[in-house]
């Protein structure tokens, strides 16, 4: 059955809408489960209050759980899960690699190394500062892996092994400016955010994401053509009219600049960027018109729903949500290679 | 649409790849470049769909500099079927032939019907349409090629680039390309390694280590000596009795019978 029989003459609004629904039960959801059980007309009533002053008797206390802790963590999970999976569309379109990832290029490794840097040796500061030091580590780090890359001759593998070295770099650097500068306390704090975490976030943390990922998804949407006409090689894309340097420095660029500020939001979050863009694209095919709507969509419910697990894993205790992503990454994971090996 | 070459070089490690070039092909011509492995021909077909970065020399589409046209507007009049083009994604054959339509769109500007039209008509010019939902992975080589030309073919361009467009394909699908890209209303510049395909251009440009050794009608340019000199090999000219068409037959130079 295609999808013009199952949705009548317009399937995208419908399928729009229908994605929008999931969407927003996903966020529903992540503020009602948690440690403390929100009853749904609790929720209801708090958005009610606050979105249109409706003045429903509310408790305070839950009311103040539900609008400055639940809802604006899941807000987050949803656009730093959108962000990365868009991240992961971008790089692996553009790279030609079916591994490539914010993560896997040494992106985030960079990232977590120029917050780091701004959170101890107190560069900056304040939230944008920690998001333009991430911004910094991430281009710096990217701009290596490019470099090393080239200079060993290119290629997609070539830039996944340079990727490889790149994370280990900056990995070796963040626990160099812990090890000499932070006090224990400091690094304490400092390796649970690394492992992702989203247990700090509050409504300034969401108007720096919420914009960052609409920003990625609207630039990713603009060029989903560009990206498709990048399946044959950069020559082919180039041969079909497009401006390829252009193309790779703007969408590289969102891409570097969606990870730095997830990564100064979040921590280091693994594995979204790579298994969901295989996993829809397993489902919506390789075409990026459809591949970019769908992978930002399930990015942002597959982190919300890693990030209500984080809170549920253990009583009383949260699991860093990078600890949950890469429990069900590594196995996606696994299943892609095995795929990719089956196929003809 | 006119196409002109003039002093066209590209190096690549301090060695000339292709030097000199100096050539014009008219308006709905069908140019051949033959040449022997290694002479520059596919080189010379990247110069000429402005796809190489520091080339010398110019190229003119109708008197315009290709440098002073941006990449879209190049590709709305030239396309390029190069070799060896491949994908790890999943697309299907049309998937692959709808990309030709790049050029032609953009984010406000999406793929409509008139598009979709284009593209039946690309797939079905190379007998590719009973096969459009087909996973790139799974067809053969030759049906590949037909795929890039209609891909090349739904660009609607005004000048056609084929390198070696003939290779992979049997030889019935060989005729009917060669068929089709000659009754095509547009500017052809192909390479091919046939010479006897060659002689069905209007004209050939020989390539010898990455300069044009010779250029003229098929039958001026593809003498004995010439290719003895070229390609290292025999040849004869034959005639077929059915339509006198004149056909080269080759022999190693070394079998050669030694005249006294």
């Amino acid at each position: 059955m295609t999808v013009a029989a199952t949705f009548g003459p317009r399937p995208a609004l419908w399928l729009g809408l229908l994605g929008a629904a999931a969407l927003g039960l996903a966020i529903l959801a992540g503020v009602v489960i948690g440690e403390t059980p929100l009853p749904l007309p609790t929720v209801m009533a708090t958005f009610a209050n606050r979105i249109w002053d409706a003045g429903l008797a509310v408790d305070p206390i839950e009311a103040g759980i539900v609008w400055n802790y639940r809802l604006p963590r899941t807000l987050v999970a949803a656009a730093c899960g959108a962000g990365l999976a868009l991240s992961g569309v971008v790089l692996q379109s553009l790279v030609r690699n079916a591994l490539a990832d914010p993560y896997l290029l040494g992106v985030s490794a960079g990232a977590s190394t120029g917050a780091v840097a701004v959170a101890i040796l107190g560069v900056g500061g304040g939230l944008v500062g920690l998001s333009a030091g991430a911004f910094g580590g991430a281009l710096l780090a990217f701009a290596l892996v490019a470099l090393l890359a080239r200079a060993a001759g290119g290629g997609s593998a070539t830039l996944v092994l340079a990727g490889i070295a790149g994370s280990q770099l900056f990995n070796a650097l963040t626990s160099f400016f812990i090890a000499r500068s932070a006090s224990a306390e400091q690094a304490r704090g400092i390796m649970f955010w690394l492992l992702g975490n989203l247990s700090g976030v509050r409504w300034p943390d969401v108007t720096l994401a919420l914009p960052a990922a609409l920003a990625g998804l609207l630039l990713c949407l603009w060029h989903i053509r560009a990206m498709d006409a990048f399946s044959f090689g950069t020559q082919s894309a180039k041969a079909l009219g497009v401006p390829v340097r252009r193309v790779q420095a703007v969408l590289i660029g969102i891409t570097t600049l969606m990870t730095a500020v997830m990564v100064s939001l979040v921590g280091s979050i693994g594995f979204v960027g790579l298994v969901v863009p295989h996993a829809v694209r397993l489902v919506v095919g390789p075409r990026h018109g459809a591949l970019v709507p769908w992978a930002a969509l399930a990015g942002a419910i597959f982190l919300i729903a890693a990030d209500v697990v984080s809170r549920m894993l253990i009583a009383g205790q949260v699991v860093p949500i990078g600890v949950v992503t890469a429990l069900v990454g590594a196995p996606g994971f696994a299943l892609i290679l095995i795929r990719n090996r089956r196929r003809p | 649409m006119r196409i002109s070459v003039a002093q066209a070089g590209w190096r690549a490690g301090g060695r000339a790849i292709v030097a000199d070039v100096t050539l014009e092909v008219a308006e709905g011509e069908t140019f051949g470049l033959i040449g022997p492995n290694g002479s520059g021909k596919s080189t010379l077909l990247r110069l000429m769909a402005g796809l190489l970065p520091r080339a010398e020399g110019e190229v003119r589409l109708d008197g315009l500099p290709l440098t002073g046209l941006g990449r879209r507007e190049t590709a709305r009049r030239v396309a390029l079927v190069e070799q060896q083009a491949e994908t790890a994604e999943a697309l299907t054959a049309r998937d692959a032939v709808e990309l030709g339509r790049t050029p032609w769109l953009s984010a406000l500007a999406p793929f409509g019907p008139a598009d979709r039209a284009i593209v039946d008509e690309a797939l079905a010019a190379v007998g590719m349409a009973h096969m459009a939902g087909a996973r790139w992975s799974t067809l053969s080589g030759g049906e590949r090629q037909r795929l890039h030309i209609a891909r090349a073919l739904a660009q609607r361009p005004r000048i056609l680039l084929l390198d070696e467009p003939t290779n992979h394909l049997d030889i019935h699908h060989q005729l009917s390309l060669l068929r089709l890209v000659s009754r095509l209303p547009v500017t052809v510049v192909m390479a091919l390694h046939d010479l006897n395909q060659a002689m069905a251009c209007d004209r050939i440009g020989v390539m010898a280590e990455g300069r044009l050794a010779a250029l003229g009608p098929p039958r001026e340019v593809l003498t004995p000596e010439r290719l003895a000199q070229i390609f290292r090999v025999g040849a004869t000219r034959l005639q077929d009795p059915a339509d006198e068409a004149t056909l080269l037959r080759f022999h190693c130079l070394e079998d050669l019978p030694r005249s006294g």
